[in-house]
Order: structure tokens, then sequence, then C-alpha cells
């Protein structure tokens, strides 16, 4: 079997069986950048999140998605039809070596076909599997169909996300598939750890609703202890506040020279707080803004009672000075003195930054022979000092370790394996 | 030891010393908690979590403990008062790191180190020490001072340069969203970590930059200009996989409903429900066609749901096998939805000041070895007897001068805007 491992990975003694859609492609990923050896199972043909943009240089192709190499690195590759009698035989295979299965499918769905998780735990006692569903596996809406935008909705962050006069929107990309993968990579991990621990396997029941749920911040407890209903606010945060004083607007987004940052503005209430006031204004100050606050008292300034007028006279003394700076100096300013602004920075900015270069974020370019290039893949989301987070292995073309696991691993024969292509199961 | 609450879970045998306060750090000792971890939330009343000075507050009377923030990350910790700025305090907090094995903060990277708590001190005397930390730019690099909470790091990893409408943006991106991102990254990690320490015996530093963990959520975005050199900018609700998608009005005070049609079959399904005659219409006939014409589509779609019930569409819609869903407000999560409550995603524990309290539960359900959430977010020092007398057995002489010298600190040690009464 050949193995491309550059170092041992935290997570080298697992193997996944990585079954998930598009739902829960980030699972499989980060585990695999952490080191486990993952095999992902397309249908044969491949699988349709290779149809998703945007593409390399912009051809749509299979196996040109930028989103399925990024979704998918540190995977190998191979097809399957599980819906068939022959295709079954040799996943059941494939699972006695298996430490976790990772599965998006229907509820019920595996369990049909005889490989639900009791039928695995006949062949490996000891197996996870992780089944990543919009609602989780069972209830009233577990057979709910999902998308991206609609699960997101039903998790409570489109309401709260858009322009008070226009519609709600959801935010970029398919973050509720996102966070479904990586809460699917968090409970596979669990689980995993629990087995190591007692020797025992279980079966995980992600919701990919309940996921997004947790990104609301303390929005639930809002309504739990207030009864106040968090509605977007565009631009502004709105501190919901109980008469007499009424919900208080704040600037969130402010336009700078060349783009914009994100500032809490003049908050006060704490010492820390106090001192990013009086700092933000003695830097405006030295520059000819913010006289009408020059003696404004920072101490008494609190979010809870402050006049609505009071605060806007603060939130503009802010914004007519922030706008004669660049998100750079902004940035630099704020990382040396600790005044909490923000550059909106583009996903160039992101490239450009030297401060990901630094902590090399960039570092890994990964090479594409198929395509003759090689590029830069975004880095960690944490680094560690032992068993780094590397891209092991682009992502897999379609098949493309057929031979190496169903010849070499399974050592089926020859005419075994061409059988099994020609009759759609591989 | 006697320990106040009996703790289940995988992870009874696991030790958690928490140094970090505010959003993205303290979730990762509430999912370990809710697993069975022992954790201990070192805190103080002269420099308090933030959160606990931030509403929503019990009957909208501001104080320490009166807080749904400052306790909605804390579920099943322990909470002890320790200053850390005190020499005596900082020995105390060495003898909880030995005691411990997993030390989570999430302070700027000059803080611990102020301390003599950065890693590399810490594992002069507790060498296998799990050491996680996150914050705004990760422990290193030319930032690595900048401090700031989720709202600034959901901004320095892009996600405000994507939000918002194609013609207008950059929105404020709501909730701090970074924070909502990092903690399970860091968590997986953590996981992995101890995994990598029971095969060789190693601990390790876990740096969790919180805008590389949110820029890896936009992923895709970044390899589209690395490869493509495009600037990505808001869509709105719009993706280019499905047509007609939107989210659209329905009948009530701003109720919403989102729908996602992907291909002819559900579009077929969607014309069937819908039952009018635009659907018939040969601008929508085929996939390209109805992209085409997505701004007429998305008005007639718009049309048709203006009238109706918010739910009553998703449900229609769903049982033709067409992806949609109310858009949910936390009023509807809480009291009405029907799969929330099946899956007890909300629990409710007795909090010592606010009452029976809401608390978050993980995302994902373990069939043999469920969470248990084990008490509410802690008050502030509740469990001070508990930690200094049972974990680091001290006397009442022992814990009588740590009161005397402020290393244990009360609320009147809290500062003059704070003070109780002032």
């Amino acid at each position: 079997m050949e193995m491309q491992q550059p170092e041992e990975g935290m997570l080298s003694p697992y193997r996944i069986l990585d079954l998930a859609d598009r739902k829960a492609l980030l699972a499989g990923k980060v585990l695999g950048n952490f080191g486990a050896d993952v095999i992902k199972i397309e249908r044969p043909g491949g699988d349709p999140a290779r149809d998703i943009s945007p593409f390399y240089k912009d051809q749509a192709h299979p196996e040109k998605s930028l989103y399925w190499f990024y979704c998918n690195t540190s995977k190998r590759g191979i097809t399957l039809d599980i819906a068939k009698p022959g295709g079954r035989e040799l996943f059941k295979r494939l699972v006695k070596t298996a430490d976790a299965i990772i599965e998006s499918f229907e509820p019920g769905y595996m369990a049909s076909l005889g490989l639900g998780y009791d039928d695995l735990c006949k062949i490996k006692p000891d197996v996870v599997m992780t089944s990543v569903s919009p609602f989780g596996q069972t209830g009233p809406y577990a057979h709910f169909k999902h998308s991206n935008l609609t699960t997101w909705s039903m998790g409570g962050q489109t309401y709260i996300s858009g322009e008070p006069a226009r519609q709600p929107i959801q935010r970029y990309l398919h973050q509720a598939d996102f966070a479904g993968g990586l809460h699917g990579a968090l409970g596979t991990m669990m689980a995993l750890t629990h087995r190591d621990l007692s020797g025992q396997g279980q079966h995980v029941d992600v919701s990919i609703q309940q996921a997004v749920i947790l990104t609301l911040m303390v929005y639930a407890e809002y309504w739990d202890v207030l009864k106040v209903v968090q509605r977007r606010t565009g631009r502004q945060y709105v501190t919901p506040r109980a008469a007499p004083y009424g919900p208080l607007t704040t600037r969130g987004v402010y336009p700078c020279k060349d783009g914009y940052i994100v500032s809490l503005g003049f908050r006060g209430g704490t010492a820390g707080h106090i001192a990013i006031c009086e700092a933000i204004r003695a830097w405006g100050l030295s520059e000819g803004y913010m006289q009408e606050i020059k003696d404004y008292d920072f101490r008494q300034l609190n979010q809870s009672t402050i006049s609505q007028a009071e605060r806007d006279v603060l939130d503009n003394a802010l914004a007519a000075f922030v706008l004669t700076k660049t998100k750079q100096e902004l940035m630099d300013r704020a990382a040396a003195e600790e005044l909490q602004f923000a550059p909106c920075n583009t996903v160039e900015d992101l490239f450009n930054s030297a401060h990901f270069r630094a902590r090399g974020f960039w570092d890994q370019v990964v090479d594409h022979p198929e395509l003759g290039d090689a590029f830069p893949y975004p880095g960690a989301p944490i680094d560690t000092s032992e068993g780094a987070w590397l891209v092991r292995r682009r992502a897999p073309l379609i098949g493309e370790h057929n031979d190496e696991i169903y010849v070499g691993e399974l050592g089926l024969g020859r005419e075994q394996f061409t059988a099994l292509k020609a009759n759609g199961i591989i | 030891m006697n320990e106040p609450y009996q703790r289940k879970g995988i992870l009874t045998g696991l030790k958690v010393i928490d140094f970090s306060w505010v959003g993205a750090g303290p979730q990762l000792g509430r999912e370990l908690a809710a697993h069975g971890a022992l954790v201990v939330r070192v805190e103080s009343h002269k420099y308090p979590c933030i959160l606990r000075l931030g509403p929503p507050f019990k009957d909208n009377v501001p104080g320490i403990n009166r807080g749904a923030f400052g306790m909605c990350f804390n579920t099943g910790k322990y909470s002890v008062c320790l200053r850390l700025d005190k020499p005596k305090g900082r020995e105390l907090a060495k003898k909880l790191i030995i005691w411990a094995d997993v030390l989570t903060q999430s302070m700027t990277s000059d803080v611990m180190a102020g301390w003599g708590l950065d890693y590399e001190k810490v594992r002069q005397f507790k060498p296998d020490i799990i050491y996680y930390s996150t914050n705004q730019p990760g422990l290193t690099g030319p930032y690595r001072n900048f401090g700031g909470y989720g709202n600034h790091g959901a901004a320095c990893a892009g996600f405000e340069s994507v939000a918002g409408y194609p013609d207008l943006y950059p929105d404020f991106v709501p909730s701090a969203y970074t924070d909502f991102i990092c903690p399970w990254f860091g968590l997986t990690a953590l996981l992995g970590a101890l995994a990598y320490k029971r095969r060789t015996g190693k601990g390790m530093l876990l740096d969790q930059s919180q805008w590389q963990a949110g820029a890896n959520f936009l992923g895709p975005a970044l390899l589209d200009y690395v490869v493509n050199g495009r600037i990505a900018t808001p869509l709105a609700n719009r993706d280019p996989q499905n047509c007609p998608q939107g989210v659209f009005r329905s009948r009530g005070e701003d109720r919403w409903v989102a729908i996602a049609v992907k291909d002819d079959e559900q579009w077929q399904a969607f014309c069937r429900v819908v039952a009018e005659e635009w659907t018939g219409d040969a601008r929508f006939a085929t996939f390209a066609s109805r992209k085409e014409n997505e701004d007429e589509l998305e008005a007639l779609v718009g049309r048709w749901t203006a009238n109706r019930v918010a739910e009553d569409v998703m449900r229609l819609l769903q049982s033709a096998g067409v992806p949609a869903g109310m858009v949910q407000t936390t009023q509807d999560l809480v009291d009405h939805d029907p799969q929330v409550r099946h899956r007890r995603a909300f629990e409710w524990l007795e909090h010592k000041e606010i009452g029976l309290a809401l608390h978050n539960t993980p995302a994902y359900r373990l069939s043999k070895t469920p969470h248990h959430l084990l008490k509410a977010g802690p008050i502030i020092g509740e469990d001070n007897e508990f930690v200094y007398r049972e974990i680091l057995g001290l006397t009442d002489d022992d814990i009588g001068d740590l009161y005397a010298e402020e290393v244990i600190d009360t609320e009147y040690d809290a500062p003059e805007i704070r003070k109780p009464n002032s």
C-alpha cells in the first residue's frame, strides 16, 4: 500500500471511510489533515459535489472544482455503488479495517441497505458510525430535504442577518454544511476517544440545524431570559433594552479611506474599555478630530442607559476620523495599542496578509500534476507543536485509488476488478 | 475527593484548568464538561469575564451573576476566584496546572506570558501539558497583540467582505461569528492531541488563530482568489447551483420562508405544489432559462408565498421533496420547533440567581455515552470550597489567609464602578 504521509499526524492510526456528500465533506477533510487515513467513497462517475463552483480557471469540469479540491484534501478516493449487492459486500470488507464511517444519506438509508450501525457492528464490533443529517436521525423533521439555505434558516441565523429594510440573508458559501461537517469531525473524535478508552464503538448522530443553533451566540438566551427576539440590524448592532430606554443602535461597520472596518466604537463600562476609548480619542484629538467629545467622561458611559442621541454623537465622531485612515493604518495602530479596529478583509487581503504569511498560513503549495500546476492552500485552523495540520495529498480524482485499495489492499484479482467495473459497481 | 456533583460521560478521567474568557475559549471547556471532564474555571471579581457584565440580565437588573451571557458558555464548570495578578495566586495556579491534563486560555499572547504561564514556562513544571490557546491573531506574528471579539474576528477572517447584498455591502456579521467556528476546530484538535498523548506520552501546544480558523470557512473562495484572481463579493441568498433559491416574504409581521430548488426534478415538484399558470412558462422550462430569468421567477415565487404562512409553505414543499424551511426566530426555536424539542437541543438548568435557565447542548448525540449537563453555568466563585479544599488540599487557615490577602477575591474587591450598591 502506497502511503504518502509526510509526517506522523495526531490522528495517523485512524482509518475513516467517508461516504458523506456535500453536507459533511469537511468532516473527513479535518480528520485527514490531522493525519487520519481517509478514504472518500464516491458513487461511480463521481460525487455531485464535483459540480460545485468555483472551478480551476473557470473551466466547469468534475476534476476541476476548487470547492471539491478544498473540501477533500488529504483523502484517497475510490468509487463504489453501495446500493448494489456486490458493492455492499465490498463495503463490508472495507469496514473491517475502518475505525469510523462518516455518512450523510437520508436517515435510514444505510439501514435499508443492510449497512446500518447495527449491521456494521456485526462486521466490526467497535466501529464508530457518524451520521450527519440536516435535523438528526429521528424526530418530526428527520426526513426533511436539505439545502444549505433552508437548514441555515431553520437554525435561526438567516433571521438575524441582513438589513432591516430588506430580506434576511444567509452567510456566504455553505456555512451550514461546513458547520455540519466540522461537528461531524468532532463527534467522530469524541466517539473514537471513548472507543480507545473503553473498547466500545457507537453511533454518532449530528444535526446540522443544531450546529447552526450553536452559532447564535446568546440570542436563544435573550429569548429565554427577557423574551426579546434578536432581529437583523444591518451595519449596526442593536442592544435590546427595557423601557424606558428602549433598543440602542450602535454602529458596527465604518467606511475608512480604502474600504471598511468593524469597530464596536466607544463602549466604556469596564476599565479596559475605558482605556480603549481614551486611547482612540487621544489619537483623534492629536489630528484635530473628535473635538465634540474632547471632554466626554467615558467612565460614566453606560450602554444600558445612554440615550440614542448621545450614542450617535460618539459614533459620528469616530466615523469622521476613521474616514481619514486606511485599513492598514487602523489595524497597525489597533494591534499596537489595543484599539479594537478590525479591517473588513477581502480574500485578497487575506492572501497578502503579512500576519498570515508570518504564521505560515500560505506556506503549503499543493501539486496538481494533472493540471500542470501547483498553488498554495489555506493553512491551519489551529497550529500545533506536534502532528501538524497539513494537506497530506490533494483531493482525489474520480476512482484514483481504486487499484491501490481494491487490488493492492483487498487483494481482488484483476478479472474480478474488471468485472466489478463492467457491472457499474466500481 | 468530595465532589459536589456526579460527573458522567466519556471524559470523566480528564481534568481541565480553564483560564479562558469571553466567547470562543470557554466553549471548549463547556463541551468537555458535557462529556464528564472536571473543568475548573479561574476567574476574579477584579478582572471578571466581560460577558458577566453584559446583558441579558434576569429581570433586566444588572449583576455579575445575573447575566445569561456570562453563564451560557460555562455550563458544567466549577468556578474558582483566584487573582493571577498576585504572586501567591500564580503559585496556586501552577498547582492547578500540575493537577490538570489540559489548560485552556484565550487572552492575547502577552498576558499569560506576563504571568509566567505561557506554554514554554508551563512545560517546565508540567512537561506533558496539553496547552490550548485561542485568540484573534494566534500567539505569533506581527499582529500578535491584537485584542478583540468575535465581531472583529469575523471581519479579519473575511466574512464582512462577503456579507450583504450585491449592491450593498459589507454588512456587520451578527453573532461574533468566528467565536462559533473556532471551538469546534479546537476541540477536534484537542481530542487529537489527547490521542497523540495516549500513544506517545507527549503533550503539545495548540495555538489557534481565530482569523485562520474563520478563514477556513471561506476556503473555496480563498482558492478562487489564489487560482482565478477573483475577489469574492456577496451573493445574498443566491447560489449558482440552485434556482429559484431565496428567502421569500410570507404572511405575518416580518415572516419569511427559505426555498431552494436544485434540479428539474425538484422544479417539477415545486410546480405541482404551486399549481399556478406561470410555472408552465417556457422561460422557466430549463435550469439555464430559470437562471436567466431569475429576478422575474423570484418575484413570482414571492407573490405565491406572500399570503401563506411560512410553516405551511415549508410543509407543503417538503412533503413534495423540495427543500424549504421557515426563517426561524429564536422564539420559534425555543418555544415551538418540534425537532428542537425532540432532540432536547436546549436543556433548562437551575441557576442560583437566574433560576431555571436555557443551556445549549452538543450538536451530536452519542448512542451509548450521552452527554450530561452537570450544572448551570456557575456564579462567580461558587466552587471556591471544592477547589481549594478538595483539589488543592488547603486548610481553613490557608483559605482564610487567601481571602485576607485578596488572592481569593470577593465582590468587595470589584472596581468602584461595580461595587455592590454603588
